[in-house]
């Protein structure tokens, strides 16, 4: 029943941590402006329009997509707005590849954004009400114990996150459009980089990013013809669960296990670190690379730190992760999941540049929110379904 | 003066104010009258018995209402931790900190609060720790009304009986 | 199309003021709906809507997740707009083939802030959100070039706030209920002019849920189902300058896709904040004077934020439920003086 889904544009602005030359809408306008001219398109081939970014409250603006609907094209046409927590970015690309695949519509802008100059996200992630004592300090302060319950469960040794603060770093200075671009980082100067929440160092740190991306999606009809060959989605799945209950896995949360066995069923993979090149995956805080790993079964449970640890994952890997240098080297939170959907399109378009994965055709894009309980994931392959 | 020779505006200061009036609700409201009497109060979950502490009224994992209420130890275990280095707005207590997850004996789920009492290297999984209260005629309808939790000196759980919670 | 049918639906009882936390006021709510759909969780998707700024915490949804019944994990996804979207992202997902059955629903607590203030913040972020123009004053400026326009009389406007709270005496969920004479509604003072109280929604908090089941599944599940012959939303430009504030040409443009004029209308739905406002979508949709409007009191008797307009579709899909009309309408609005627009055409067999 469902109508075949591409990628054909895809855009990003350039991650930096103040982007205080344009405006909330001359950022998401540059994303959008990059995605149409990669497909060829104008703004007037656009059938209809789907934002996301996390909550209203790190810039101030409520519901902003009324405002951007003018700098989106959107007038007179349907504009929805999504916000799943730190996935959103994922999840919009998904509603948007809805929109395709029920028919609806041939063409689809899909942005994401955040610009967190403007604002303050420590502030809006730690709302004090009088009603509670404020103790949990941001997303480091809520991750940090979960990593440290990894750590002793899996017995990984101390220095994993380290290596894949190393790792993501080193790629992101192969991507023009990384925010943190640090040639020189050396294994002593994340080592001795001061303990933020420990045991996360600030080296293994998501940075705070002004940024967007942007997607346009297109119907089998409309996607031949562009300059440059489509990305095929042949499969997307979101799961959630709740924030805190009684006996529930932190660590390796079912949703997200639950969320990978369907989108690799939907996209026919049997043996996920086999079958797929390499993998875009919502990084924050480096040790959920190994968490990650786990959960997407791509290592047995307990042992997502050997990949790591053995360097399977590093760009010469037999399954590179986060090749764009992830989360952990750009962090425009409403666009980070996006980012990562569009890193593993380019990749297998061929189109990512230094980062490309030699002959890439099958890729996943991760991406997760919340306290760990919200997944969305989909994956792209340079065949047609 | 042309607008070549103008500088371009790259930020503007709009300073931004609401008012909220927040309300607890009814699960946690009794909680909170529990606290400022030195009690703290969970709800059973009629489906499951998990006991949830604070409650909020429901059982996410059963999506059913809460009612019964089960008194709760103010003791309990480490669960997890974090040591929170880093300055962040709206925090009561001073840097650096232990940020715990306590598993309050007679409760199902963990409880977020604060370790002091002992060095910080010293606090680890399996630790029993206890609430520190404000003095009595200082307690009152908040979680302010728990300064902390400090280590109660009784032998560590063993991390297998923990794993259920973890 | 698919054939999808809403089955069941559920909503609160809007107070202006409720001191039950979301997921207290959610959780019979959601418990209704689904019992009276006569469908087994799990639902194959789950759609919510809210808004952080409501109550001034963010990530509102994600506490409410707990209402949804999301063990064993679910599903799901959240628009950060009204529930009538969340409809629609639902509806999309069954046409996608991805599934059969959907729970949908939304709240809204506005009683915690100041709602005309807070939902300026909706504003140009630069250079109109600094000046605080709150959410009636400007519906004032749009009722201002409506009566100009039309060349209609306060007392119009008066008229479709008695008629609603008359209505809404038989609606046991309204937060205003009551019979008024048009003349004492016009002796009271402006809020803003010519906005008068009775003109404007009243504040309440509140949720809703309904549930959504394709094709002979829901012949089974339900006597009478309320089939979605048609459903479309539109954006309208935000800058308040560049638009005619006295139409709503993204309603008529969703009404058109929708196909609200093939046939006679038996009740129509509105999701009018403010009286003017009910004889600019009537206009947009090309009601026949005949179509009843907002049976049900609309939004003018109770208007939980993020939950209105998905009442409206509500409400409509219970007229075709109760036999008591065959085709209804369902309007649901967002954003400063009708920016963005929803309209569902609901039909029996």
């Amino acid at each position: 029943m469902a109508e075949r889904c591409a990628v054909i544009g895809i855009g990003q602005t350039h991650h930096t941590a103040r982007r205080d030359d344009v405006s909330i809408a001359g950022l998401v306008r540059e994303a959008a402006e990059r995605a149409l001219a990669d497909a060829g398109l104008d703004w007037g081939d656009i059938d209809a329009v789907v934002l996301g970014k996390a909550p209203d409250m790190f810039e101030g603006v409520m519901m902003p997509e009324l405002y951007l609907a003018d700098a989106l094209g959107a007038a007179g046409k349907p504009l929805l707005r999504v916000h799943t927590a730190g996935s959103v970015g994922g999840s919009t690309a998904v509603v948007a590849a809805n929109l395709i695949q029920a028919g609806l519509h041939e063409r689809v802008l899909t942005v994401a954004f955040e610009k967190q100059s403007e604002s303050n996200a420590m502030w809006a992630l730690t709302v004090k009400t009088p009603l509670q004592s404020a103790v949990v300090a941001g997303a480091g302060g809520y991750f940090a114990p979960l990593i440290r319950s990894y750590m002793q469960r899996s017995g990984a040794p101390e220095d994993t996150g380290i290596r894949v603060a190393l790792k993501d770093r080193s790629n992101a200075n192969k991507n023009p459009y990384a925010h943190l671009r640090e040639p020189d980082l050396s294994f002593e100067t994340v080592a001795n980089s001061p303990m933020l929440w420990d045991p996360i160092r600030f080296h293994e740190t998501c940075p705070s990013s002004d940024g967007a991306c942007a997607l346009v999606l297109s119907s089998e009809r409309a996607a031949t013809g562009g300059a440059h060959p489509p990305a095929w989605i042949h499969a997307t799945a979101m799961r959630s669960e709740p924030t805190q209950f009684a006996g529930q896995e932190k660590v390796n949360p079912r949703a997200g296990q639950e969320c990978a066995q369907e989108v690799y069923a939907k996209a026919g993979i049997t043996d996920p670190r086999r079958e797929i090149d390499c993998a875009e995956i919502y990084v924050p805080f480096s040790w959920f690379e190994p968490m990650w790993l786990e959960n997407l079964g791509f290592a047995p449970v307990g042992s997502g730190w050997k990949m790591t640890y053995e360097g399977a994952t590093a760009p010469d890997g037999d399954l590179p992760v986060n090749m764009s240098g992830g989360v952990l080297s750009s962090n425009p939170i409403g666009a980070s999941g996006m980012l990562r959907f569009a890193e593993a399109a380019m990749q297998v378009r061929g189109q990512a540049g230094a980062h490309q994965v030699d002959g890439a055709r099958t890729a996943l894009g991760h991406a997760y929110g919340g306290g760990s309980q919200f997944f969305s994931m989909w994956i792209v392959r340079s065949e047609r379904p | 003066m042309s607008d070549a020779e103008r500088k371009p505006v790259r930020s503007i200061q709009t300073p931004m104010r609401l008012t909220y009036h927040y309300t607890a609700g009814i699960a946690t409201s009794r909680f909170l009258h529990g606290i400022a009497e030195g009690r703290i109060l969970g709800q059973r979950c009629p489906v499951c018995t998990k006991v949830y502490v604070p409650p909020r009224g429901s059982c996410p994992r059963c999506a059913v209402a809460t009612e019964e209420e089960v008194h709760v130890s103010d003791r309990g275990t480490i669960l997890t931790f974090a040591i929170v280095r880093v300055p962040s707005e709206n925090l009561d207590v001073p840097l650096p900190f232990a940020c715990v997850h306590v598993l309050l004996d007679g409760a199902d789920v963990p409880f977020f609060s604060v370790v002091q009492g002992c060095p910080l290297d010293e606090v680890r999984i399996g630790m029993r720790v206890a609430a520190a209260w404000v003095e009595p005629d200082r307690l009152a309808p908040t979680l302010q009304s728990i300064r902390w939790f400090e280590p109660t000196g009784e032998p560590d759980v063993p991390f297998d009986q923990l794993r259920e919670h973890l | 199309m698919r054939e999808v049918a809403i089955v069941s639906f559920a909503q609160s009882r809007h107070a202006r003021r409720d001191l039950r936390n979301e997921v207290e006021i959610l959780l019979p709510v959601v418990q209704e709906a689904v019992q009276r759909s006569g469908v087994e969780r799990p639902f194959d998707f789950t759609c919510s809507g809210s808004t952080d700024f409501l109550q001034g915490q963010p990530f509102a949804f994600v506490l409410a997740l707990d209402a949804a019944g999301a063990w064993p994990p679910i599903a799901e996804s959240h628009v950060e707009m009204d529930g009538a979207w969340a409809l629609y992202e639902a509806w999309v997902k069954i046409q996608t083939g991805q599934a059969e059955t959907a729970l949908v629903y939304s709240f809204g607590k506005s009683s915690p802030g100041d709602l005309p203030e807070v939902l300026s913040r909706q504003l140009d972020p630069y250079v109109v959100a600094p000046l605080w123009p709150d959410s009636v004053s400007l519906a004032a400026l749009q009722a201002r070039a409506w009566l100009e326009k039309s060349g209609r009389s306060e007392r119009d406007l008066a008229a479709v706030a008695a008629r609603s709270r008359r209505d809404a005496k038989g609606n046991p969920h309204a937060t205003v209920a009551g019979d008024f004479a048009i003349d004492d509604l016009l002796d009271a003072p402006y809020l803003a002019s010519p906005l008068r109280k009775h003109d404007c929604a009243p504040i309440s908090d509140g949720a809703a849920a309904l549930v959504l089941v394709a094709g002979d599944r829901a012949r089974q599940v339900c006597e009478r189902p309320a089939w979605i012959r048609g459903i479309d939303h539109r954006a309208d430009l935000h800058a308040l300058g560049a638009r005619d504030l006295t139409r709503s040409a993204s309603t008529r443009i969703a009404g058109e896709k929708a196909g609200v004029a093939r046939r006679p209308v038996d009740v129509a739905e509105l999701h009018a904040p403010f009286t003017h406002q009910e004889y600019i979508l009537r206009e947009a949709l090309g009601l026949a004077e005949d179509t009843q409007i907002n049976p049900s009191g609309g939004a003018l008797a109770a208007n939980p934020m993020m939950v209105a307009g998905l009442i409206r579709i509500g409400e409509a899909a219970r007229r075709i439920h109760d036999g008591s009309a065959r085709r209804t309408v369902a309007h649901a609005t967002s954003g400063p003086c009708l920016q963005q627009n929803l309209v569902c055409v609901l039909e029996g067999e």
